[in-house]
């Protein structure tokens, strides 16, 4: 056996890594993500007012990546179904949300459109665009409003940081890096 | 006509509900989290409708949430607007929105609905909920 293992342990420690998992996002992993990162946060003490944010952006970062999964096209993945990344670093006083998911290329144009348009917003256009959105949408079969990003970027207070790695012509990587600052 | 309360227990993703039709209290309290919340909401909608017909003179509903995400934000606006419909009938409704010291999210997101819905709001702010 070679060093890998170490390599991998000394990345996590480096990025000063509180959680991570890579696998398939169930109902139930959720749940047990949300229960482990309280505990966590109480164990330290954490501001109450923290807590809240990073549990709130924490639940719509889970809930993104367990309804917008694609992979099924995708065809170098043997058929380890709806997999994806999730790792959350605490370094100083700043906690930070990192997603990685696959996702249809052709879905890459609305997303992007939609982080470009979030990230320009300054804090009362976010407000007056949650509160359209939330008025104005309905919600799709899978019960999602399409308030994800709008929601996540007001309680950050941080622009959203992405990128979007083309794997073929069909599937693109999408990662997303969401800042919370005390 | 009487009818029955509705009565929920709390779990890890879905609130308390208790919905009193004696007293006219209408109560969400816990946390509102579900993947998909069209599903747990669906009853209350119903619960509603069937008070409308016949509504104490007032009524008070209590929304004490720690968390919610967005799929309940758009449920508990069309709960909202089912009330604003009752209250233009026999009953006057009333919205007590708590929120935890500090917590200006949920201030926020209280301010957000009383913007929205024509309906009195009251804020109210509690150590703990």
């Amino acid at each position: 056996m070679d060093n890998k293992v170490f390599d991998i342990y000394k990345q996590l420690e480096e990025k000063n890594v509180l959680l991570s998992f890579k696998g398939m996002i169930t109902s139930e992993l959720l749940t047990t993500i949300l229960q482990i990162m309280e505990s966590k946060m109480d164990h330290i003490d954490e501001k109450p007012k923290v807590k809240k944010k990073v549990f709130n952006i924490l639940v719509e970062c889970l809930q993104n990546l367990y309804h917008h999964i694609d992979q099924e096209d995708f065809v170098h993945v043997p058929t380890e179904d709806k997999s994806a990344l999730l790792m959350i670093a605490k370094a100083n006083s700043e906690y930070v949300i990192t997603t990685g998911n696959y996702m249809k290329t052709s879905d890459v144009e609305p997303l992007k459109g939609k982080l470009d348009l979030v990230n320009s917003m300054d804090k009362a256009e976010l407000k007056a665009y949650y509160k359209q959105v939330l008025s104005e949408g309905s919600l799709s079969s899978k019960g999602t409003a399409g308030l994800g990003m709008i929601d996540i970027a007001r309680k950050s207070g941080e622009k959203l940081d992405y990128n979007f790695m083309p794997i073929n012509e069909i599937t693109t990587f999408f990662s997303l890096a969401v800042k919370i600052a005390e | 006509m009487n009818m029955e309360n509705l009565t929920l227990e709390g779990s890890a993703k879905t609130p308390t509900v208790s919905f009193d039709s004696e007293n006219g209290v209408l109560e969400l309290k816990g946390r509102s989290i579900p993947e998909n919340s069209i599903e747990f909401y669906k009853p209350l909608n119903d619960w509603i409708d069937a008070y409308a017909a016949s509504p104490k003179p007032n009524t008070i509903v209590d929304v004490k949430l720690e968390y919610f995400n967005t799929s309940s934000s758009k449920c508990i606006l069309d709960l909202f607007k089912q009330l604003e419909k009752l209250n233009a009938g026999n009953t006057e409704v009333k919205v007590n929105w708590y929120f935890e010291e500090d917590d200006e999210d949920m201030e926020e997101a209280g301010e957000d609905y009383q913007a929205i819905i024509d309906l009195p709001f009251k804020m109210i702010e509690v150590e703990e909920i």
